[in-house]
């Protein structure tokens, strides 16, 4: 397919495994998704389904032992699983930032807030005179909402929804294009929660950032995404605008998991619920992984694996049952 | 119904430890945890708490076990004072009052096999013969999808699903056949699949074994699923009692608006406008004066920094601790 000019991110075919003692982890299995400039994609799923591991390797960041095992990951036509350690450092942060699930871990207790922007800044510019520096983190708060006085202040003084404005504001401060939160708000309250995400979608329009919002929690993608990514044991399942997604999921996955979330706004007398649960990566079942759970599960599936086929104009899944209708 | 569980007035306060100056002093500063509760819950009901982190919510069920003491107030358990109890009868007690926690994994002995855990309780009350214990644990593993249970008797927690361990959790509280199960938050680090599966089984246990339940949670959505009535907690006090409907069609107090309006809905046709309060949830080392909501309410006047609104019945069988209309 020719690279589209608002394609930011493509991800080809990515297969990411953890060597152990028992065997080979197989985390990531042949995902490819883009990501539009200025889109927002949420990629869902359980723990344990790869989405962590995957959103760190876009950074070339996931863990030893992990290691890439095939496949690329274009930024704007360059493959960052081939950059030079140096271009990497450069890359994370102007290009592309990252915010984590818990902003205690990732705040140096010993640093007070605005050492932190400071040190972020002086480590990508070294060369930036220290007043436009200050002055770059003072309107960083201002578009934050924060008190010019929370500067002197430590990580432990901060509350957690302030904390996790700081990791933002610190992924933001050098102008990347893309944003990667993992879990952003599981930490957080539920008011708190919303107010993060009101706070991320004005970001987003004032930054024209596009974001890969990573979560297991369907009401929050379903405020924040375009496109929904559904991804299970290390598996592509799905990809849809978000009113796709949840107006006609096709995965019988999507499907179960849409309708076994509690949902506020509607009175639900039983919840629909999936037995089961997801298959051991190490010993990968043959066919879709889904298939042991799945409730409308048809021979075939257990013995090839399905690939993610487009059946929609922004509407692809990995599902037999999709394949078999078309024939 | 006959009302199985209730508080009156019930305080928890911890002290904390500044200085030891401060220790000595009558200045010593306290977290004011739980802040006069009073609540009842009829027998074969649920009862939600839900709040956010910090509200009071888990040590209020905490003190309904007595797992911790109240600084004042009473607990009833069936019309007797549990407060007053002697060690002897919190024993006797603790066979029909149990409770759940949150992280399945750190309620469970690493040492101890499936079987072991849920025939402790047991054990410990001295029930029936070693054969019959067997008998009893293993129909109850069936009942709680923990199948097939001879199998799943020898496995150690490592072996288990979280869904499994969450499972093992549950029929260990229920081995004695308690009436009453406070859970607190026992979905809260499950996956979305498991959540429903555990919401569902508690729903089914819930009419098999006749039991009434004081569920916390801070998550509505889930709150709206399970319970009859709920109570929402801010900083250590009810703010505000309703039935299931009432709460979520008509809910009276500003917080309980703000916490509704926060909820993310998995539905992107229904985006809503959130009115959310200003900052967060301040500390209860220190609580503001009169409403501890008022400096985030949307609709504060001067009356509520004065003094505390009482818990008043605004409409039939809904209670608000707010003096507005």
């Amino acid at each position: 397919m020719p690279q589209l000019e608002k394609t930011i991110l493509e991800v080809q075919d990515l297969s990411i495994a953890y060597p152990i003692t028992i065997g080979v982890v197989r985390a990531v299995e042949g995902v490819s998704f883009t990501l539009d400039d200025g889109e927002a994609l949420g990629l869902v799923g359980e723990s344990g389904c790869g989405k962590s591991t995957l959103g760190l390797s876009i950074l070339k960041l996931h863990r030893p032992p992990g290691r890439v095992t095939g496949g690329k990951i274009l930024y704007r036509g360059t493959d960052i699983l081939s950059m030079s350690d140096r271009a990497l450092l450069k890359m994370r942060g102007q290009n592309i930032s990252m915010i984590f699930q818990n902003p205690l871990t990732s705040l140096n207790p010993l640093f007070t807030v605005e050492k932190h922007f400071l040190e972020t800044i002086h480590f990508h510019d070294a060369s930036m005179p220290r007043e436009r520096a200050r002055a770059a983190v003072g309107k960083m708060l201002e578009t934050l909402g924060i008190e010019k006085k929370r500067l002197k202040e430590y990580p432990h003084q901060l509350s957690g929804g302030m904390r996790q404005r700081i990791m933002i504001g610190l992924a933001l401060i050098m102008n990347p294009d893309i944003i990667i939160a993992d879990e952003p708000t599981t930490s957080l309250d539920v008011i708190v929660e919303a107010g993060f995400t009101d706070l991320l979608m004005s970001l987003r329009s004032i930054y024209k950032l596009s974001i890969i919002l990573i979560t297991h929690n369907l009401g929050l993608v379903a405020e924040i995404a375009d496109r929904i990514a559904v991804m299970y044991a290390g598996r592509l399942m799905e990809v849809a605008t978000t009113e796709e997604i949840f107006a006609h999921p096709l995965h019988p996955y999507t499907q179960g998991l849409i309708a076994c979330v509690p949902n506020i706004l509607v009175d639900q007398k039983e919840l629909v619920t999936m037995p089961g649960s997801p298959p051991d990566l190490v010993d990968r079942p043959a066919g879709c992984p889904f298939a042991p759970r799945c409730p409308q599960v048809i021979p075939i599936c257990r013995q090839k694996t399905p690939a993610l086929i487009q059946h929609a104009p922004s509407h692809s899944a990995a599902c037999w049952l999709y394949r078999q209708k078309e024939g | 119904m006959a009302t199985l569980v209730s508080t009156t007035d019930l305080v928890k306060e911890f002290p904390l430890h500044g200085s030891l100056f401060d220790v000595f002093s009558a200045r010593r500063k306290r977290v004011h945890a739980v802040d006069r509760v009073s609540f009842s819950i009829a027998e074969g009901e649920v009862l939600g708490l839900a709040g956010e982190s910090g509200s009071g919510k888990s040590t209020t069920g905490r003190l309904l076990l007595r797992l911790i003491e109240p600084t004042s107030g009473a607990v009833e358990y069936r019309g007797r004072n549990v407060t007053s109890f002697s060690a002897r009868e919190l024993e006797r007690l603790r066979e029909k009052v149990q409770i759940v926690f949150q992280d399945p994994n750190s309620s469970l002995s690493p040492r101890m096999s499936v079987g072991q855990a849920i025939t402790h309780p047991l054990q410990i009350h001295g029930i029936g013969t070693t054969v019959e214990r067997k008998e009893r644990v293993l129909d109850l593993m069936e009942k709680v999808g923990l199948s097939p249970a001879e199998f799943l008797y020898r496995k150690y927690p490592h072996q288990l699903s979280g869904g499994q361990s969450q499972r093992v959790v549950l029929a260990r509280a229920l081995v004695t056949q308690p009436d009453f199960l406070v859970a607190d938050e026992p979905i809260a680090m499950a996956d979305v699949s498991v959540r429903a599966l555990i919401l569902q089984l508690m729903r089914q246990l819930k009419r098999d074994m006749g039991l009434t339940y004081l569920f916390i949670t801070h998550d509505l959505a889930t709150a709206k699923y399970l319970c009859d009535r709920i109570a929402v907690m801010y900083l250590g006090r009810i703010v505000e009692l309703a039935s299931r409907d009432t709460l979520f069609s008509r809910p009276h107090h500003p917080y309980t608006k703000a916490l509704l309006a926060a909820v993310p809905v998995p539905d992107p046709k229904a985006r809503r406008d959130k009115n959310l309060p200003k900052g967060e949830i301040p500390s209860a080392i220190n609580p503001p004066s009169g409403c501890h909501f008022h400096p985030r309410c949307p609709y504060a006047v001067a009356r509520c920094r004065e003094a505390r609104p009482p818990l008043r019945e605004i409409a039939p069988g809904q209670f608000s601790a707010c003096i507005l209309d």
